[in-house]
């Protein structure tokens, strides 16, 4: 993973041509305001799911990158593919396709929770640094099977908006990123309503102090299995959308699991253990590289082409130098 | 009933805490288990309620019993289920939830929900403090308002026997009354309580029977009342030495040599 970071860099969001296309000052700044949320919805849900694991399990998860691309993939497979179950049921095009996407996303958390069982709850109890080697090596693991299934080409997810732009007073805006905030903001509400529920509150009781919940009668094992469980399906969707228009044109081996490293910024802005933290981070973190993208273009020459794709680092940099448990991390020292 | 038969417990696979202990708490009544710090006694109620995984500790030797089902190798979920709760020491309740949300915790085992809102009332009955704070953060308590979250959230699944770790721990003298008195309540209502004390009179005032260990064994035991009369528990844990006004020189206080390991 190491090694392909210059890959990693080198490949930044294309420009929102929806963006480029709104005219300039109010409607531009409302467009790329638009496009951010919209980015900024995908790292939210990327690093929600991340920081769920973190909490819950202590684990770092350097597979969750790997697990929204097999979200994305699967949908591909379903929506196009064997159109399953849409060719069963019929319907408009865009609950057929919303059907896949669910059952894709169903899918991507019994790997998740599939994953803890076979490799994270072994180490219970063992160093948590070796946990987060062992997660690289799922990243690997899961990122060639996949890689393998999608092929070297591109695979749309078959999405019924395509590349369709409505035009509101002069602001063109992706329909696509319509969509991405309501799905973003639904799934953002389910966790926060889940967090309210019985198994919620032992979750998090659980990442306060393990044998405490334990004493209650908490199965801290189940617990830590729909961590991840809820960790792979909020990667599976913030996949999803990472692979339409306009970011991708679909699914790409490698370039989707990679994708979500660049949520990583968007994590440790909020706080590593902080759940609001990662949903604020991450509509900062893609305001500020739509914002990036949108008003440093004509300076290309000087910063070069991409320059938004390091952005997020940079700002990542900033916030640790000023506050280096992030904006709503606990601060406390942690053995890591 | 608790039976607890020739425990053997080894932390780490080697150190060993627990030396065959034995005891018995029956239905309804209190039972103190007192000890000096190191004696096991904390081991003893990890073992009992599923907990030494945790600490790499393993139960060798032995057996544990309730309601005469055997619950040695039991996971720390299905022993609660059975009914047996532990508080543990130092509180530890969940900072960062509040009231209602840690008593909820509490009740994770207890799925109907009319016997969930009976415990809820009878928390709130036995701890009316908590009524007021229902809905602030726990971790913004006092110390004793968190002792009594915490044995109001050991409450809530509705135990049959309630084993208390340390309940005066850093409290302030009349708060430890309060914990004492509503021990005694909560044993009224038909629940049997573990008690394990460093306030050795606290614990015998209370309690139907006491046991005392010393280095993982237990090395005295019989009824509360006859500990709290006999000569060497006064001298080790309550602190009386003979008549009052007598003055005692070097020499004899020295004598608590000859008696410094007890025969049981």
């Amino acid at each position: 993973m190491l090694a392909s970071l210059p890959l990693l860099l080198a490949q930044t969001a294309p420009v929102d041509p929806a963006v480029q296309a709104s005219g300039g000052g109010l409607t531009r700044f409302l467009a790329m305001l638009v496009s951010g949320i919209a980015l900024g919805a995908i790292y939210a849900l990327l690093a929600l799911g991340f920081v769920i694991i973190f909490k819950a399990t202590q684990v770092v998860n350097f597979a969750h990158g790997a697990i929204a691309a097999v979200g994305a993939y699967l949908t591909a497979y379903f929506a196009v593919t064997l159109n399953f179950p849409g060719s069963l049921i019929g319907g408009p095009r865009w609950l057929q396709w919303s059907l896949s996407a669910v059952v894709a996303i169903l899918m991507t958390a019994v790997v998740g929770l599939v994953l803890e069982r076979l490799f994270i709850r072994p180490m219970i109890g063992e160093p948590l640094f070796s946990v987060a080697i062992i997660t690289l090596g799922i990243d690997i693991l899961v990122r060639t099977i996949t890689d393998d299934f999608i092929g070297t080409g591109v695979r749309p997810v078959g999405d019924p908006w395509g590349a369709g732009i409505w035009n509101i007073g002069g602001i063109r805006i992706a329909q696509t990123q319509i969509v991405t905030v309501l799905v973003a903001a639904a799934a953002m509400v389910a966790v926060a309503a889940f967090f309210r529920s019985r198994t919620g509150v032992a979750m998090r009781a659980t990442a306060f102090d393990q044998e405490a919940a334990m004493a209650q009668g908490i199965g801290v094992g189940r617990i830590f299995a729909l961590s991840w469980g809820i960790g792979a399906a909020l990667a599976a969707i913030a996949g999803i959308f990472a692979s339409v228009f306009p970011r991708s044109p679909g699914v790409m081996a490698t370039t989707t699991a990679f994708f979500a490293f660049r949520a990583f910024p968007a994590v440790i802005l909020g706080g590593l253990d902080s759940v609001g933290g990662a949903v604020v981070g991450g509509f900062v973190i893609g305001i500020v590289e739509v914002a990036a993208g949108t008003y440093l273009s004509p300076y290309a020459d000087v910063l070069g082409v991409g320059f938004q794709g390091i952005v997020p680092y940079l700002v990542m940099l900033l916030v640790l130098l000023i506050r280096p448990y992030g904006l709503f991390g606990t601060k406390e020292i942690r053995r890591v | 009933m608790l039976e607890v038969a020739n425990l053997e417990v080894v932390y780490n696979d080697v150190i060993l805490v627990l030396r065959g202990l034995s005891l018995t708490v029956p239905d309804g009544k209190i039972v103190a288990l007192l000890g000096a710090n190191g004696a096991g006694k904390t081991t003893t109620l990890r073992a009992i309620s599923g907990l030494l995984d945790v600490h790499e500790g393993d139960i060798t030797k032995g057996s544990i019993r309730f309601d005469g089902e055997d619950v040695t190798e039991a996971a720390a979920s299905d022993i609660v289920r059975l009914g047996i709760k532990q508080v543990l020491e130092g509180r530890r309740i969940f900072a960062e939830l509040t009231v209602d949300e840690n008593l909820r915790t509490g009740a994770y085992t207890n799925k109907d929900k009319q016997s969930v809102t009976d415990s809820y009332e009878r928390v709130m009955d036995l701890f009316p403090r908590l009524k007021e704070r229902r809905k602030s953060v726990a971790g913004y308590m006092s110390g004793g308002e968190q002792q009594m979250l915490a044995i109001g959230r050991a409450l809530m699944s509705n135990p049959k026997l309630l084993v208390l770790d340390e309940p005066s721990l850093g409290l302030a003298p009349l708060l430890v009354q309060q914990i004492r008195d509503i021990i005694v309540d909560i044993n009224k209502q038909g629940t049997s309580v573990l008690l394990i004390e460093q306030n050795a009179n606290m614990a015998l005032s209370i309690s139907d029977y006491g046991y005392i260990m010393e280095t993982g064994k237990i090395v005295m035991d019989g009824e509360a009342k006859k500990l709290l009369g006999d000569e060497d528990v006064q001298e080790f844990y309550l602190g009386l030495h003979g008549e009052e006004g007598e003055r005692k020189s070097f020499r004899d206080v020295k004598h608590y040599k000859r008696r410094k390991r007890w025969l049981s």
